[in-house]
């Protein structure tokens, strides 16, 4: 799960990492009210939405007076911003982070992940603030410092100094910079991050270390017991279909295609659609039903898929291990009486009372196209797809 | 001969008196597999489906003489329940929990070194469907029918896509030594690389299926660990060419984030590693007859 930057400063700095002053606004007019409690004389106008790289798509806007300010904030609420990261979708900008503008002397870059080689958190840092890591990895490796963290024991201090000296913060900082590079730990282990991303880290020209922007993320799985993380969610920044499935327990990606699927099994998920492009076609999504789907859930599922306007064809793939392949059969029938299906659907069906569940499909009187391969289900879905876009 | 587990294994279920630990020991029973007990803590001293349950691990190996445990606890507590098992001495465990929280996985695995490396006890999964020897022992969830017995080794991250490789090597008149899955999850007990070893070092296994998808490292470990040290031939599928960058694609583990995590990419590293890749998933069973015919 995601968060915006003010809600990762936020955190970040009840840990004892150093933000500017700054506040949430709705509205210009609260923009402007924020600027003026906050004090100073020049400020940064946020847009609050789940990316990075908000500054090249025009999200951020550097204000010097209280008309800048409204302008900026009444340009920037409502508007969809489009980064390399949203994709060609973008997303809506709801909240805006008044920020005073800082006076910097220097950027860094100080990353936390959970590292799946070292099976460990992984310390990241960089000389060169405010750029892409991975362009950096690329351009610059030697400006790259990495260090792991044994989990037995935690970060030590010796380590912390080494991240910091390896930054270049010059010694009356040191002290400070271990203080905030401690925090960010703290702020990554206590609450189950997977990601803290600070780039830039800036050293001001008044010798103050802070997170100008800031970048967390979650670990899902351990949402349960982060009630604090769970609640910073924000559904408009989503897409709806997957909002709409992960509140039905179930794993959707909206893709760009338009051959509709329903699977069970992640794996056996992102199989089915590299067979569909293999007889090129194009998945309109990845959707895992997940093990012992009842009818029910299957139905609900089956809608999901119909949902999206653009699905030309809806290929259904399960190997029934836990699944029971008369469930899902009964589940699609279900859905064929419910629903009104105007695309052709191709079931494939495997494993656990298969048999039973092709004869519920045969006897139901649906226009149901059967397969038995995978290779086979993927080939009459794509001609299927290509006969109802050419008609 | 089989890797892991075969008809001596003796098994406990942690998590035994649950619906799903009940079900799936069931299951497993009516395959063959030697279920001798389980745990559910509080309920030490009952009967359940006529074997005795226990409120400790501990106490469940002393009595039985144990040296498998499949878990089927909730995420919440699963790793608690791994590092258990972990310490009452069991062999192998398989933990077949989805939704283990990243952080308890690391301390998981560092909790494990401290048993030296044989002693250490061997982890699948978590979010796995787990493993089988077939004729042998079912040690997981998946449909039994579909493994015939044989020389392939199969190792699989993804728990479906492992059924359809093991029915379309059948359909090919091809048996399995033994199935392994490694799950889904970012952090995970072991690797492609460690099950490798083993399937290498078993002399009833004659070729080996590696499943992968797109995310993590394993994949790229596992092609240098098969061009330095293997000398079975080894068949290859990654699942996720179209996967785009970024997402999740169910399996917590499953997302393209850095440099050599895509399906492309680890299409490559293996080719030029020497391994057989599959075209497509359909493909499994007829890419891996070829390969037999050139070695029998």
């Amino acid at each position: 799960m995601d968060i915006h930057e003010y809600q990762a400063k936020e955190i970040l700095s009840e840990c004892g990492v150093g933000i500017a002053e700054g506040g949430l606004a709705y509205s210009p007019e609260q923009a402007v009210y924020r600027a003026k409690e906050i004090g100073g004389s020049k400020w940064a106008v946020k847009a609050q939405i789940h990316s990075g790289a908000r500054g090249k798509a025009g999200g951020i806007k550097l204000c010097k007076n209280d008309e800048e300010i409204w302008n900026a904030a009444d340009e920037l609420l409502g508007k969809r911003l489009v980064t390399h990261q949203t994709g060609p979708a973008g997303k809506v900008v709801y909240r805006l982070y008044v920020e005073q503008a800082t006076d910097i002397e220097k950027e860094l870059y100080l990353a936390l992940v959970l590292d799946r080689d070292k099976q460990r958190v992984v310390f990241v840092t960089s000389t060169e603030g405010g750029m892409d890591i991975e362009e950096v990895a690329a351009t610059k490796p030697e400006a790259i410092h990495k260090l792991e963290v044994e989990p037995a024991v935690g970060l030590r201090d010796f380590q912390a100094r080494e991240l910091a000296f390896a930054l270049g913060i010059k010694p009356e900082l040191i002290s400070h910079a271990v203080h905030t590079i401690k925090g960010a730990y703290r702020a990554f282990r206590d609450f189950d991050a997977t990601m803290v991303e600070i780039n830039p880290m800036v050293i001001t020209k008044d010798d103050r270390v802070l997170a100008l922007d800031a970048k967390m993320g979650f670990d899902d799985n351990a949402l349960f017991r982060r009630p604090r993380i769970a609640e910073l969610r924000d559904k408009s920044q989503e897409d709806p279909r997957e909002t709409a499935a992960s509140d039905r327990g179930l794993s959707y990606v909206g893709l760009d295609g338009d051959i509709g699927c329903m699977i069970n099994g992640a794996g056996l998920a992102m199989a089915t659609m590299d067979m569909i492009k293999h007889k090129d076609g194009e998945p309109a999504n990845f959707l895992d039903i997940g093990g012992g789907a009842s009818p029910d859930r299957v139905a609900k599922a089956f809608k999901l898929v119909l949902d999206d306007e653009k699905v030309k064809a809806i290929l259904v793939n399960i190997f029934a291990g836990i699944n029971r392949c008369d469930w899902i059969a009964e589940g699609v029938v279900q859905a064929f009486e419910k629903l009104d299906v105007k695309v052709p659907v191709i079931v494939r069906l495997s494993g656990t009372n298969v048999e039973k569940g092709m004869q519920m499909l045969k006897d139901s009187g649906q226009p149901i196209i059967t397969a038995d391969t995978l290779a086979e289900a993927a080939e009459k879905a794509v001609a299927e797809r290509n006969r109802v876009a050419n008609s | 001969m089989t890797i892991m587990i075969d008809e001596n294994t003796k098994v406990l279920v942690q998590g035994f008196t649950g619906k799903i630990g009940t079900f799936h020991a069931e299951e497993m029973m009516e395959y063959g597999t030697k279920i001798v007990g389980g745990v559910t803590p509080g309920k030490g001293g009952q009967k359940h489906m006529d074997l005795p349950v226990f409120n400790t691990m501990k106490d469940a190996v002393a009595d039985t003489g144990a040296d498998a445990s499949i878990v089927f606890v909730p995420g919440a507590f699963a790793a608690d329940g791994v590092m258990e098992a972990a310490d009452s001495g069991i062999k192998t465990c398989v933990c077949i929990t989805d939704g283990i929280p990243a952080q308890d996985m690391m301390r998981v695995k560092r909790y494990m070194f401290r048993y030296k490396k044989e002693d250490r006890m061997r982890l699948t999964g978590p979010n796995c469907a787990g493993s089988i020897s077939p004729g042998k022992c079912l040690l997981g969830i998946m449909p039994g029918h579909i493994y015939a017995e044989g020389n392939v080794g199969i190792v699989a991250r993804s728990g479906t896509l492992g059924y359809e490789g093991a029915s379309q090597m059948k359909a090919e008149g091809i048996g399995i030594s033994s199935s392994i899955g490694i799950g889904g999850d970012p952090i995970n007990g072991s690797s492609h690389r460690d099950i490798l070893e083993l399937f290498e070092a078993d002399p009833n296994t004659k070729a080996v299926l590696m499943i992968g998808e797109i995310g993590g490292p394993q994949e790229a470990e596992a092609a240098e660990y098969f061009k330095e040290n293997m000398t079975k031939p080894l068949v290859a599928y990654i699942a996720g060419l179209t996967a785009p960058k970024g997402r999740r694609m169910g399996h917590a583990g499953a997302i393209v984030s850095g440099k050599g995590e895509s399906a492309a990419e680890k299409v490559e590293m293996l080719r030029e590693a020497g391994v057989v890749v599959a075209p497509n998933p359909s493909e499994l069973g007829s890419t891996m007859a070829k390969v037999m015919k050139n070695i029998t």
